[in-house]
Formats: structure tokens, sequence, C-alpha cells
């Protein structure tokens, strides 16, 4: 496939995306609701994901503070280890990582549940059994996935500056009081809202393009490998773009100082 | 057991439809380059079993798609109980499937369901009042039609090909339907399950009064259940008669469906 060929496919597939994402606005946030399936997807998407974040987040935590600690003492400022610890969670590491490893599940199995259903056609028969897919489907599991990211990431980072708190007992004695108190005086509000904000979107991509590359699932089981794949994949490099977009407005606005 | 059929809350007032329930008129829908049905006639009437014969790739799925509204016609009518179908909003849409029921060929059971909720879904989504206990009643009659009681809380991953056939057919005779459309009924079933479809077919058509499409090229299927056969062909109905007619028919295309 030659470079123009290529170019037209990513604008074609990127105004699917968004004209997919618009349908999101337009159709799923009009009555009737589907309140019972939204709170079960919250259960699905939010609750079942906690143990895997909060893992990866204690994990990413320690090693953060460990990998921290010598070029610290280097410089003499071994005392700064917990701010640096807490500025770097709060504001960037904690929501990007808690949104990569969000995407690598729940978009995957956004994705092949939803490509699966659509080989089967059990989306089809949801249509003729008087329910609107769309809606059924996509919409609750969309807004799920936006309400939950923030929630995961807030406990992400709990869990993140626990790690961090043991890491630096690792090598010294540190009261988690200390600790804590310290974390807590470098930060502010400027600190952790827009990194809550951000959040909300990165949830919105990985919900939105896990759906959109379920419901339009072709080639029977490949297909649904295949979607389940590109799904990942794509809704990672958004989180990267969006990440850098929030850094830019953030700049902007003067909060990152 | 011998179960009374039941009235739905919203339908008590609804008589039966007289004369013809789907009438296609000069059908026409293409994908891209490739005509599937062109200019295509079919008259369904009351408690009427018509199958719709074609080789594979003929558009068989293609027309009862269209009859339920899931893929829009680049033409022609299609009258169901004497409203036309492309023509109407997703309301009206929703309030005519919800007196059609749809047999899809892969069964389409919801796998993270179990066979209860899978029988419940559509009684949940039409938007019709239903009671508990109604709802309960008509489960199980539902499940005693297909003779699979005992599968109520199990899974579909827990049952044979056969019995996910029956349990979709019970959840596509829940509403009580006044027209099913069925694809490929027997497709991928050993001859006695096979046979045991044909049989639930008719039994659910006497007992319900249903008027049926059903679309094969299983010729023991159309054997069986049909009152009327119409061969698809290019995308014409190329022939329509009764099947002893279709079965000492001289004409190749017919021929070929016993060779």
């Amino acid at each position: 496939m030659d470079l123009t060929a290529k170019t037209k496919l990513f604008f074609d597939e990127t105004g699917k995306i968004v004209r997919f994402a618009g349908r999101f606005f337009s159709m799923g946030l009009k009555p009737r609701f589907e309140f019972r399936e939204l709170l079960n997807q919250c259960f699905i998407i939010g609750y079942k994901s906690l143990g895997l974040v909060a893992l990866t987040g204690f994990i990413m935590g320690l090693v953060l503070t460990m990998q921290l600690r010598p070029s610290l003492v280097d410089y003499g400022v071994e005392s700064q280890l917990p701010t640096m610890v807490g500025i770097a969670i709060v504001r960037e590491i904690g929501p990007v990582i808690t949104a990569l490893i969000f995407a690598g599940k729940i978009a995957s199995s956004i994705g092949a549940e939803l490509g699966s259903m659509k080989v089967t056609e059990q989306i089809d028969y949801m249509e003729v059994s008087g329910t609107n897919p769309f809606k059924y489907l996509v919409a609750t599991r969309v807004l799920a996935a936006t309400l939950m990211l923030p929630i995961l990431t807030v406990m992400g980072d709990a869990v993140s500056l626990f790690g961090g708190y043991l890491g630096v007992n690792i090598r010294a004695v540190t009261s988690f009081r200390l600790f804590f108190s310290q974390v807590f005086q470098s930060l502010s509000f400027n600190d952790l809202i827009p990194a809550v904000i951000k959040t909300f979107f990165f949830g919105f991509a990985v919900g939105v393009i896990g759906c959109y590359k379920g419901y339009n699932s072709r080639l029977g089981t490949r297909g649904v490998g295949s979607s389940a794949n590109s799904a990942v994949v794509l809704s990672s490099v958004l989180i990267f773009v969006i990440d850098l977009l929030a850094v830019q407005i953030t700049d902007l606005l003067g909060l990152n100082k | 057991m011998n179960t009374p059929v039941k009235t739905f809350p919203d339908q008590k007032n609804t008589t039966r439809p007289e004369g013809p329930v789907i009438v296609v008129e000069n059908l026409c829908k293409r994908f891209g380059d490739n005509v599937v049905l062109r200019d295509f006639n079919l008259t369904i009437n009351k408690e009427e079993n018509v199958v719709v014969l074609g080789r594979s790739g003929s558009g068989k799925s293609v027309l009862i798609k269209c009859i339920i509204g899931l893929l829009k016609p680049d033409s022609g009518n299609i009258k169901v109980f004497g409203e036309n179908v492309p023509e109407l909003n997703h309301d009206d849409l929703d309030r005519i499937r919800a007196r059609i029921g749809f047999l899809f060929q892969g069964n389409a059971l919801y796998d993270s369901m179990t066979v209860r909720e899978n029988l419940e879904f559509p009684m949940r989504r039409h938007w019709i009042n239903f009671s508990q206990k109604d709802v309960d009643d008509l489960v199980m009659e539902a499940l005693e039609n297909v003779g699979l009681v005992h599968t109520v809380d199990m899974m579909p991953e827990e049952l044979s090909g056969g019995m996910l056939k029956r349990i979709a057919l019970a959840r596509t005779m829940i509403l009580k339907p006044d027209v099913i459309l069925y694809d490929e009924p027997t497709t991928g079933l050993d001859p006695v399950t096979a046979r045991e479809i044909d049989n639930l077919i008719l039994k659910l058509k006497k007992k319900y009064r249903t008027s049926s499409i059903i679309i094969t090229h299983d010729m023991n299927c159309v054997k069986n259940t049909a009152d009327r056969v119409a061969l698809l062909l290019e995308g014409k109905c190329y022939a329509e008669s009764k099947y002893a007619e279709f079965e000492h028919s001289t004409d190749k295309n017919i021929r070929q469906f016993f060779e």
C-alpha cells in the first residue's frame, strides 16, 4: 500500500471513529437509559479491575522509589524522595500507567466481547428483540469506562504511594506519618485535579475504541482477535496523544509549576 | 402437557390479521456491485409455512433480514401486517418486531446468560409490561414446548447443538409471534435432531397458529415443513408451488436440489 492510500485509510478510519463517538452523545445519552446494564458494566469494568490496578500500582511505586534513591543520594537531596515520588505518581505516572493497564484489560475484553457478539449474530438478535444495541452495548460500556478509570486512578495512586513508602524504608527508616506529610505538603489541587480530569478522557477513549473495534468486527473468529488486538494498540496510543494535549493545556493555564 | 395459549396484556384487543400477513413486492437489494435480490416477489398467507429454497449465497438470509428490518432494501415494498417495513420509524418497527419471531442460523443465544435469562430477554426488552409471574410462566411454557424444562438454570455452553437450537426456538416463540422467520433451522444438525426441529416447527405452528418463512437448503426440512415452496434463483422468485409439484418437476434448476 502506498503512502497516499495509507494516509487516506488513516483519515477514513479516524472519521469513522469520530462519528462513532458522536453517536454516543447523540444517541447514547438520550432516554430510555439502560441503568441496570450500566451498573453491571461499572461492576465488570471498575470493580473487577481493582486487583490488577492495585498490584501494578504498588509495584510501580516501589520500583520508582528504589530507582530514584541513588540519584538523589548523589546530589545529597535524599530527603526530597517522598516529594519527588508523590509529584511523579499523582501528576503523570499514576494516571498514565493505570490507563495503559486499563486499556490492556478493558479495551481488549470489550473488543473481543462485542466482536464475538457481532459474528454470532447476537447483536442482530438484540435489535430484533426491541433493544437498541448501541445504547445497550456501546453507551453503557463507554460511560462505565469513563466513570470508572478516574476512580481506579485515585485508588492506584494511593496504593503506589504506599509502595513508595515501603521503597523508602528498604534502605532507610521513615515513619508513615512523615512520608505522607511530606508527600501531601508538596501536592496541591493543581496537581491532582488536572490529572484526574484527563483520566475521564483516557477512559472515554478506551471505551470508544474498544466498542468501535468490536462493533465493526468482521471476518469471523480471526476478525474478533484482530478487533481485540487493534483496540488495545489504538487506545494505548490515544492515551499518550491525550496526555500530550493535556500537558500542553495545563502548561498554557500555568498549572505545571 | 397441554398449556393454554396465553394472551399478552397489550395484545388482548389485537386480532390476528386476515389475508396475507407478509407481501414482498419488487424487492431489490445489492451490496456494492453484487445484486442479491432483483424484483423479488413473495406472499405469505395466514397460518402458512413457506419455505424459501436456494443455493448458498443466493440471498435467502438477506430476504428475511430485509423483512425484519435488519437490512434496508434499495427499492421495493415489504408489507408486514399491512405496514411497509422500509418506511417505518424505530418505534413502529419495534412494535411490528414484537409480533415477529426470528430464529437465527447460529442461534444467537447470549453466552453470558443462563437459559432462563436468555428466554426472559425479549420479554424485558420489548417494553411490554409483564408481571414476574407472567415471565416465569411463559419461560416454563416455552421450555415445556421444546421439552427442555430441566435446562432452565444452565448456561448455553453446557448444552448440545440440538438443545441450543431448541432453546433458541423456545426464545423465538416466547412472545407468541404471529409470524416466525427461520434462518436455516436444521443446518449443522444430525438427521434425527433435524427431524425433531421439523416436528417442533409443525407443532408450534399448529399450537400458536403462526405463519412462517423457512430459509433452508435441507430437502428433508422442506418436505416436512412446507405448505408452499419458493425457489430463489439469481435474485428472483424462480418457481413457487407445493412441495409435491417441486418433487416431480423436470426443470433442471429445481431437479438439482433433489439429486
